[in-house]
């Protein structure tokens, strides 16, 4: 269950496999984020019918799990882009320029934060930490962590000519 | 004999090519035909020098840092550990920044190859549950509580008495829970310890586990972390296969199993109640207290919910007494802090010593002044909750009395360095941004607080009625401060006063500049 974070890696919807998801992990001890993740990492995002789908299965209301996808900021609601590109806007790479970066990387991709691009390439998120605070500016390029960062270096990991 | 050689799985050191690096070796390995074989350590925490390559001689480990791998070829070239490459550091055990620590709680991270049960054990490990395995459960209890150890999640609260209190509730379920959701920004300890060292961490809560009754046990992971989080489950299957874990606890009669769980991007699921509320599958909302969680904790059940490296300092307390841990630090700070050097700095990373050292000896003498080579103007310490520090107060002890006397706290002890280019007003709007964003909402004056306290501060810095807007700041953190449930409202005042409080110039810029022209 390591998050890759990629669209290029979900799968499209599927009811029959997605109940075998959430039954599987069903007799766990709070079982609902474990399924949630499961699904982002299959699908990619969380869709109504995941929604709808899960609430049956462990015999929750639909706004139970509505309110736990919304509370939390890994649940997307829909499908990221290709690559996902999460800048830490933190302190500590805020010490080492990450809002400049962070600037920098909306005005070369064209999008702001929280946004894909319009060809579904890019998705554009901030984060708070990412562990790797010595090094700073952190990002997480489709789960692999970068330091030291750069937007030349950023673009270049994703295929984009800045 | 065959040749060790390390290159660091430690995400630090991968977000700066440990891979490739770690790829070159193998293959200079293979085609040299060497009787050498690769390691993936953890990290030593000298991140700068990341990806940091060890080879184990007859002297000690040699170190080659940072590599890059363009620089593997010449590396084994120079015959291994010769001592002409550029890059060649000496002896890594003789590094003043290692070799001026007291590595208690991280003795093997960077050292020991964190999947293998058999190094762990060679290097100390397991002694700590193996000597808790032949004493009472109040006896393990009391030898915690005699440490002195407290939380170090931030807030400082004696672990034996949770412990305590844990043990003496009758409940047919105990849980122990290890928080990490290692949220401050300027902290890694916790990851450095989950990818370097994690039967350390595994260790800790068995041990916890014996001394409470607890079977079960839970490690929450923050989702921003996945190196760690596959790290660990790797650690737990290796540990149930040794016999660490399950239901006779190294061939005891005490059962206890562990799970690592994902959370799923929200800082404040940090606090304690809120990660249980998580844990259950829950919006991560906080909850009143009391009932405690040592009462009424995961599913209503007794529950020890302690931070990661408290649990991960366990082991040496149990393997060499109370005394020996206690023996270290000063005041009410007994045993060591793992201190986390990060932002604009040169030397950033990971420096486990005695409370009692001076943010100035950290700074500078670890940490060698910014990254930038501009100078320093501002500290934060403790996380984005803690104090804005200037350089009039670098000579305070890091000690958790000491650091709240000056209106600052030790934290999770990271240490976030700013140069002379920060201001220190957008710091203190982001301190209150910060907080809109990851409030869990449930407490007016956090919710609310938060955002009106950061729309009052745009106002500031644009020079509107910036006398009557600071007052008001002022009163807001106050109500903040003294209203909201938990210490994310509670404590985001913190920030924002001593910002205001020591660098007052950064709040009246358009003033200022209106009176120079």
């Amino acid at each position: 269950m390591l998050l890759k974070d990629r669209a290029a890696f979900a799968s499209p919807w599927d009811a029959e496999a997605a109940r075998e998801i959430a039954v599987r992990h069903k007799d766990m001890e709070g079982p609902l984020l474990p399924i949630l993740h499961a699904f982002v990492e299959r699908f990619g995002h969380i869709n109504n019918e995941a929604i709808v789908l899960v609430a049956d299965v462990l015999n929750l209301t639909r706004a139970d799990v509505q309110g736990v996808v919304s509370f939390y900021h890994d649940f997307r609601r829909e499908p990221a882009g290709r690559h996902v590109i999460k800048v830490c806007r933190a302190e500590a790479c805020q010490s080492m320029g990450s809002e400049a970066l962070a600037a920098r990387l909306e005005r070369a991709l064209g999008i702001a934060f929280g946004e894909t691009t319009p060809d579904r390439q890019i998705t554009l998120e901030e984060v708070f930490c990412l562990g790797n605070c010595a090094l700073s500016p952190a990002v997480l390029i489709d789960g692999e962590l970068h330091g030291r960062a750069s937007e030349s270096k950023i673009l270049e990991l994703v295929g984009v000519r800045s | 004999m065959t040749m060790r050689i390390f290159v660091p799985c430690d995400a630090a050191a991968l977000s700066m090519g440990a891979n490739a690096v770690a790829a070159a070796v193998a293959n200079e390995i293979a085609a040299r035909k060497l009787d050498a074989v690769l390691v993936r350590n953890g990290s030593r925490g000298l991140l700068w020098l990341e990806p940091l390559l060890e080879v184990e001689t007859g002297h000690g480990r040699i170190g080659y840092g940072p590599v890059k791998p363009s620089d593997v070829k010449s590396i084994f070239d120079d015959g291994l550990a010769g001592k002409t490459h550029a890059l060649n550091l000496g002896p890594v055990d003789e590094i003043p920044y290692l070799k001026n620590q007291q590595r208690l709680t991280f003795k093997r991270c960077g050292i020991t190859d964190p999947l293998s049960l058999a190094d762990y054990e060679a290097h100390d490990g397991l002694k700590g549950l193996r000597r808790a395995l032949q004493m009472t459960p109040a006896d393990i209890v009391k030898e915690v509580t005699d440490s002195g150890l407290r939380g170090r999640g931030g807030a400082g609260f004696p672990t034996g008495i949770k412990w305590k209190t844990v043990l003496g509730c009758e409940a047919d379920q105990k849980y122990i829970v290890c928080n990490a959701d290692e949220g401050d920004s300027g902290t890694f300890s916790d990851r450095m310890i989950m990818e370097g060292d994690p039967f350390a961490l595994i260790e800790g809560m068995a041990i916890a586990g014996v001394a409470v009754g607890a079977t079960k046990g839970y490690v929450y992971i923050r989702s921003e972390y996945p190196h760690a989080f596959a790290q660990m489950n790797r650690a737990i299957e290796i540990a149930r296969k040794g016999g660490l874990l399950g239901t006779n606890v190294l061939g005891s009669n005490h059962a206890f199993d562990m799970e690592a769980r994902l959370g799923a991007g929200a800082y404040i699921c940090g606090e304690e109640t809120s990660l249980l509320e998580s844990l259950e599958g829950k919006r991560g909302q906080i909850r009143f207290k009391p009932p405690l969680p040592a009462i009424e904790g995961l599913f209503g059940k007794p529950t020890v919910v302690n931070n990661l490296v408290s649990l991960a300092s366990v082991p040496f307390i149990l393997a060499e007494g109370a005394a020996v841990y206690k023996d270290f630090g000063m005041g009410r700070s007994r045993g060591t802090m793992p201190i986390q050097l990060a932002g604009n700095i040169k030397q950033g990373g990971l420096i486990e010593r005695a409370f009692g050292l001076t943010l100035r000896e950290l700074i500078y003498d670890y940490g060698g002044g910014t990254y930038s080579g501009r100078p320093v103007r501002a500290v934060q310490v403790g996380g984005p909750l803690g104090a804005y520090w200037p350089e009039s107060l670098f000579d305070v002890p890091l000690d958790y009395e000491a650091f709240a006397a000056k209106g600052g706290m030790v934290g999770h002890g990271g240490i976030v360095v700013f140069d002379d280019t920060v201001d220190l007003a957008k710091q203190a709007r982001f301190a209150f941004h910060f907080c809109a964003i990851e409030s869990c909402g449930k407490c007016t004056p956090c919710r609310i607080g938060s955002t009106r306290g950061a729309e009052t501060i745009d106002k500031i810095i644009d020079g509107e009625n910036v006398v009557q807007n600071i007052d008001l700041v002022r009163d807001l953190c106050e109500t903040m401060r003294d209203g909201s449930l938990c210490a994310l409202g509670g404590l985001t005042p913190m920030p924002v006063m001593s910002a205001m409080e020591h660098f007052p110039e950064d709040f009246d810029r358009v003033r200022e500049r209106a009176a120079a022209e």
